[in-house]
């Protein structure tokens, strides 16, 4: 491999990592509280406005059953009025934060439902209010299954971010497609994935280890 | 009551000086949605009067409104109608701020416990004080304070996956009294546990009550439970309070058929299968009259069938038996057989002696 092509791999794995952690951050800091909120506002919960979470909870399929592709390409003039351009890894970073942030929504509502209704009961029994029982018992306890809902959000960004050099925003997929596929080069594709794989690995395996170690359900050895 | 002086001895103070109780149920019903949206009648017309101090045991089948009943207590609940009024406000009409408020001063535990997994014993028994805002250094105290209370010292920073059943209703207990309520609401808190193991939660329960004088109002579904440290049982069946009053009273003489049935696992009170299977309901030529004595407070340990062979001449046989104490008082049954022709002379006897009894049927 060619000191060029190493060069290029690692150009384009620098604005994979940017892209990803940009936008998996901003969608966690928005899409936090939306999965909280979806997750007690059902009828009878602490905040409880069904009507409200009925019409998120639909705007939220609505956004997640559209095909990122043509995600990308519907909200750019969107995108355009938030990053001022609607192309470079600048550009990537809206679209993949917009798909982001219903599926981390939804992966955290998921595990603050896991939390055991007891609980809710025992904090109100001692006079917390809804917000105390959020942030005191709800997202404490829902922690590990929080991490691996990013865990998987991060890895699902990672091959999301591979779809963005459709609007020149470069990164891994972006470098694979074009140096890989339409300029004949499988040992460019082959390293690609294979820094693919590493990333996602590298995520997965800090997420299950933080998550192990922030559950304190089952005896720790 | 006919219980001789010397027996208000050990009666808490409250029974002797009448003072505002500090949980009083008014007129209390309670209708739910059903699934197909007719009305489903949970309770219906309780009145309950819990003085300060007492331990009150409400005892229910599954779905007979005990858990909505307690519930009412710290407004987890809302009456249809009525007034719940705890420690002299309105508990059913406060605004929310103000009822979050009024719970500080009702504890409450659970069955399953309903610890943060997330958080230590130390921690979990913090975690009301941190909602009602005391600083660090008082939560530490008073956590410190509450932990030795329970016995857990030791296991302060154990998480609840690590303490057993006990050391987690342990800590319950100590989270429940963190902000010194003057009420404690025990739903089912020992139905987890084994009998050993409730045994010593029970008596934690009482050592509570009797040094900070806290009024403890429980709900289960095992008379045990009621027999060892309630002064007050209600029986509680279809959403109605069937049968209430001390403990003792209603244990010794049941009125109604549900108290009957909890009382039936009870030891002494259950026949033996050999009597049981060959119980018939009439007299037979040659057969035996089965009568169900009970022995209440000083009667319970008369040598009253040495009287009856003694006096009457009538020899009665021992079918079952026992005698035990109820709420610190000695109560016994028995179950005995007597020759029918000297049923009528037995009863009577029975009855001059201030004896109970319950004709249950006849064996040949």
């Amino acid at each position: 491999m060619s000191p060029e092509m190493i060069r290029l791999i690692a150009s384009a794995t620098g604005e994979t990592l940017y892209m990803v952690a940009v936008s998996a951050g901003i969608a966690t800091l928005l899409g936090m509280p939306l999965g909280i909120f979806l997750a007690t506002s059902g009828k009878g919960e602490l905040f409880a406005a069904p009507w409200v979470n009925r019409v998120l909870g639909v705007v939220v399929n609505a956004t997640r059953s559209t095909p990122f592709i043509i995600l990308v390409v519907a909200i750019i003039p969107f995108t355009r009025l938030i990053a001022g351009t609607s192309i470079g890894t600048n550009a990537a970073i809206v679209p993949l934060t917009i798909a982001a942030i219903p599926f981390i929504a939804r992966l955290i509502e998921g595990a603050i439902r896991e939390v055991d209704q007891g609980l809710i009961e025992a904090a109100r029994a001692f006079g917390a209010s809804p917000l105390q029982i959020v942030f005191k018992v709800l997202v404490p306890e829902a922690l590990p299954g929080i991490v691996l809902g990013l865990t998987l959000a991060v890895v699902s960004l990672l091959g999301f971010s591979a779809m963005v050099g459709a609007v020149g925003g470069g990164g891994l997929g972006d470098l694979g497609i074009r140096y890989g596929y339409q300029r004949f080069m499988p040992e460019m594709m082959l390293a690609v994935v294979v820094v693919l794989i590493v990333l996602v690995q590298a995520v997965q395996s800090v997420g299950d280890r933080l998550a192990r170690r922030l559950n304190k359900r089952v005896r720790q050895a | 009551m006919n219980a001789p002086l010397g027996y208000l001895g050990d009666q808490p103070l409250h029974r002797l000086v009448p003072a505002e109780p500090i949980v009083r149920l008014e007129k209390i019903s309670k209708v739910f949605a059903g699934r197909d949206g007719s009305p489903v009648t949970a309770l219906s017309e309780i009145d309950l009067v819990v003085p300060q101090g007492s331990v009150l045991g409400i005892i229910g089948r599954s779905g007979a409104g005990k858990s909505t009943l307690i519930r009412l207590v710290n407004g987890l609940e809302k009456p249809s109608s009525g007034r719940v009024i705890v420690d002299g406000a309105d508990v059913s009409a406060l605004p929310e701020r103000a009822l979050r408020h009024a719970r500080r001063s009702i504890g409450m535990i659970f069955q399953h416990f309903n610890l943060l997994s997330s958080r230590t014993a130390a921690e979990n028994v913090a975690l009301p004080l941190e909602v009602a805002g005391y600083d660090k250094a008082a939560i530490k105290a008073r956590v410190e304070e509450l932990l030795a209370l329970v016995g857990l010292a030791d296991k302060r920073n154990r998480y609840p996956s690590e303490l057993s059943g006990g050391q987690k209703q342990r800590v319950g207990i100590a989270r429940a009294l963190a902000t010194n309520p003057k009420v404690l609401l025990s739903d089912e808190a020992t139905s987890a546990l084994d009998p050993e193991t409730t045994r010593s939660i029970l008596d934690l329960l009482a050592r509570i009550n009797a040094e900070l004088g806290l009024t403890i109002i429980l709900i289960t579904h095992e008379m045990a439970v009621i027999r060892s440290i309630a002064r007050d049982v209600a029986v509680i069946e279809g959403g109605r309070i069937v049968e209430q009053g001390d403990v003792f009273d209603v244990f010794t003489r049941p009125r109604h058929e549900v108290t009957r049935s909890f009382l039936a696992d009870e030891t002494g009170r259950a026949l033996p299968p050999y009597v049981a299977n060959r119980l018939q309901p009439d007299a037979t030529p040659g057969s035996q009259a089965v009568i169900r004595i009970g022995f209440r407070g000083p009667h319970a340990t008369d040598p009253v069938l040495a009287r009856l062979a003694r006096d009457l001449g009538i020899e009665a046989n021992i079918l079952a038996g026992s005698v035990d104490e109820i709420a610190g008082r000695p109560c016994g049954t028995l179950v005995v057989g007597v020759p029918e022709q000297s049923l009528a002379t037995t009863l009577d006897f029975l009855k001059q002696h201030g004896l109970d009894t319950e004709v249950l049927g006849h064996v040949a």
